[in-house]
């Protein structure tokens, strides 16, 4: 007979869970395995809620294993660490992200691209090197293989910072990739959320030229003024869309609602990149056309290698990169998560898990 | 004196509007039906080389553009840009070329020289470039096609057919053969090693398959005809076939691919072609469906793929592809055709009834009437 989850592992751990699709979040018993020799133990201090967190306790995506403990922008203190660990002492601030295990050993594993391989554990709901099912952060405490372990800078905040650990290294990775982080660079980034508004701060820091493309014209102020964006189109209005066309290098596609990606292709000069970090759950209409006449090509991204992210932090720290949060308490989770789908945050919530979660 | 396009405030005609006298085939209607036709060609300016046509290749795009399939042709339309012939005049700028070279003209005949992307070697993905046929060119005129008996055009849009090759299998390279030839060196699909599917075996196809494998690129054929097996493998030297509604195949198949090329110009499913493709894996569309497909957008982002386009060559890269196909013997392989075989050819290559490009024979069978 399965063991409860309490019992699995030696070690006692709480969090919130949900336990079934209709995604509402309670308090949830459960263990976590002893440190192994690779292993680093971290008491969680905060974890961001991310859009994916949400689309998981719902079972939006057909893989969820209940009871879910979501949470995978962690920001903890290291509290043990096993004899084999090289890189972390106890007393560390360290992150850990979309990942807790691979292969290691498949081609995508050894160029640093962990989040491509075929065998990704993922932070949560997914079955661990062992078995069992993993929990993420919105708990007490997580045991994290080194390797899945990120140093988190001294100069950044610990609560601003965690939504990095997976929005942050969500638009950095691409942006690398499709040479899209050049200085002079003119990268759209559609969607101001979680991801959009990262993915400005990091595309100004990169020395880009930076427009916002969004439904709603009520955010262009925030983009410009306190975002630092050099110009914002409304997506709906032809007569901007079609003032911009073919004056973009690149664009960054948060959008995870299905959209029209023609309007968006016509923005790009030739051979530009039209770049989906969004997963919209149906498929999108690609007119080929517009590829072919442009030689332009639609990539696909998804998080970032562990190399990468610690990259991507010491970039953050370096550039004061952090993400525009709202603190919350663990209780407040579920109106969170309803907020959440209403796009009603500016623009991540983050759980003071140290000080609001309690047994 | 007029404008080219006007005399007298009445419309020149095709026959009229360039002093010089030309002879083709032209479609009047989206009937698509090709039948002689007078018109006119410039006289040959100071950069300008003018081109007796000894071959033109028939494209699926000439067929697409006398039925009027993308709603931009104006008729009468002479199609042709798989153009080979003789030089018989060369401007007093012209450097590169002499009388009796043999050359070659593709998709392009001008742009604006002054883009980025001209400036780069992408006079194809100039806004302003002008095509072979059914385009307006710089005075206002019609551009008229290869299937006629001669073309000026300026010496920056025509490249030399190395002396090794056969003239007739050498005309479909001018649009086939860099259409596929440009992508795989842009997307680093021509390395030694890689392994490259090639989607849909027809004109594109088969020319990607011989290009591939000269590149020494591993090449698996998809295709939905199981009878092609034989013939990609046998003939055209790739090293494997599947076909795509094969699932077991195509399983087993998942995520070995570097690159695809994928030529094929109806609505189809991509997703059963992107699982082919490894992390990073580069689908490259050359194919022109009329319709929009459907992206699956998890796929491409669970990979980190991409699926991009790709459209002809700029004329360094045309140049560099002849040098490279008279190096290592590419050729097309051919149906070679009398002028007036070409209402029936065009019936057959809508039906994919071709191994691989009908070839105009136009210096013997063009003749006016």
């Amino acid at each position: 007979m399965a063991k409860l989850p309490e019992e699995e592992h030696p070690e006692k751990a709480f969090g919130w869970a949900a336990r079934d699709s209709n995604g509402v979040l309670s308090p949830f018993k459960f263990s976590r395995r002893s440190s192994g020799p690779k292993d680093v133990n971290i008491k969680i201090l905060y974890c961001g809620v991310c859009h994916s967190d949400l689309h998981f306790v719902k079972n939006e995506w057909g893989m969820s294993i209940y009871p879910i403990v979501p949470g995978h922008e962690i920001v903890g203190i290291v509290t043990e660490v096993g004899s084999m660990v090289q890189k972390f002492r106890v007393g560390n601030a360290v992150g850990v992200g979309c990942m807790v295990g691979g292969c290691d050993e498949c081609e995508d594993c050894k160029r640093g691209w962990e989040s491509y391989c075929p065998k990704t554990i993922l932070t949560y709901s997914n079955i661990y090197h062992d078995g069992t099912v993993t929990y993420g952060g919105y708990s007490d405490r997580i045991v994290v293989e080194e390797h899945y372990v990120v140093r988190f800078p001294d100069g950044l905040p610990k609560d601003a910072g965690a939504p990095l650990l997976c929005a942050g290294i969500t638009v950095y990775s691409p942006m690398r990739y499709y040479g899209l982080a050049e200085p002079g660079t003119h990268l759209g980034v559609v969607g101001l959320g979680g991801l959009g508004h990262l993915a400005v701060k990091f595309a100004k820091a990169f020395g880009a030229k930076v427009t916002v493309i969004s439904t709603s014209p009520s955010k262009e102020k925030e983009a410009i003024e306190h975002l630092g964006a050099d110009a914002f189109l409304v997506s709906r209005n032809a007569e901007q869309m079609k003032a911009a066309a073919r004056t973009m290098d690149g664009i960054l596609d948060t959008v995870s609602a299905k959209h029209y990606l023609l309007p968006l292709m016509e923005l790009l000069k030739s051979h530009g990149k039209l770049v989906l970090v969004g997963a919209p759950e149906e498929p999108l209409e690609l007119p080929a056309f517009p590829l072919l006449v442009g030689r332009k090509l639609v990539g696909g991204s998804a998080t970032g290698g562990m190399q990468e992210t610690q990259e991507m932090l010491d970039f953050a720290a370096k550039h004061n990169i952090t993400a525009d949060i709202e603190i919350i308490p663990m209780n407040y989770i579920n109106t969170a998560m309803e907020r959440l789908a209403k796009a009603d945050v500016k623009y991540r919530f983050v759980i003071d898990v140290a000080n609001t979660l309690s047994a | 004196m007029g404008s080219v396009t006007e005399e007298n405030g009445v419309k020149a005609s095709p026959e009229t509007q360039h002093p010089r006298k030309a002879f083709g085939w032209a479609a009047r209607d989206n009937s698509g039906v090709l039948s002689p036709f007078s018109f006119s060609r410039r006289n040959n300016g100071d950069d300008d080389v003018t081109i007796k046509i000894l071959y033109c290749g028939i494209c699926h795009s000439d067929l697409h553009s006398i039925k009027n399939d993308w709603t931009n042709t104006i008729y009468p339309i002479v199609p042709g840009h798989e153009i080979v012939g003789a030089v018989t005049e060369v401007g007093s700028n012209v450097r590169k070329f002499k009388v009796g070279d043999k050359v070659g003209v593709g998709c392009l005949v001008n742009s604006c020289r002054s883009c980025d992307g001209c400036k780069q070697g992408f006079e194809n993905y100039c806004p302003r470039m002008i095509l072979t046929y059914n385009s307006v060119d710089a005075d206002g005129t019609m551009t008229y096609g290869g299937y006629s008996d001669m073309v000026v055009v300026n010496e920056h849009f025509v490249v030399r057919i190395p002396d090794t090759m056969p003239l007739d299998k050498c005309a479909p390279l001018l649009c086939a053969g860099i259409t596929v030839y440009s992508p795989l060196k842009y997307f680093g699909l021509n390395e030694p090693g890689k392994h490259l599917g090639v989607v849909g075996l027809g004109g594109l196809g088969h020319v990607a398959v011989k290009f591939a494998k000269a590149f020494g690129v591993k090449v698996t054929v998809i295709s939905s005809s199981p009878r092609k097996e034989k013939e990609a493998i046998e003939r055209l030297g790739a090293d494997a076939f599947m076909v795509s509604s094969n699932p077991e195949q195509m399983q087993a198949a998942m995520g070995t691919m570097d690159g695809i090329i994928n030529t094929v110009s109806a609505v189809h499913s991509l997703m059963p072609l992107l699982f082919l493709l490894k992390t990073r894996g580069k689908m490259i569309m050359v194919g022109a469906p009329d319709k929009p497909l459907e992206l699956p957008v998890f796929s491409l982002i669970m990979g980190g793929k991409i699926v991009a386009g790709s459209c002809i060559g700029g004329m360094q890269d045309t140049q560099e592809m002849l040098d490279f196909a008279a190096k290592h013997n590419v050729t097309a392989d051919i149906e070679l055709i009398g002028m007036d075989y070409v209402n029936k050819a065009m019936e057959r290559l809508a039906k994919a009834d071709v191994r691989y490009r009908f070839v105009i024979d136009i210096a013997n069978t063009l003749t006016a009437a």
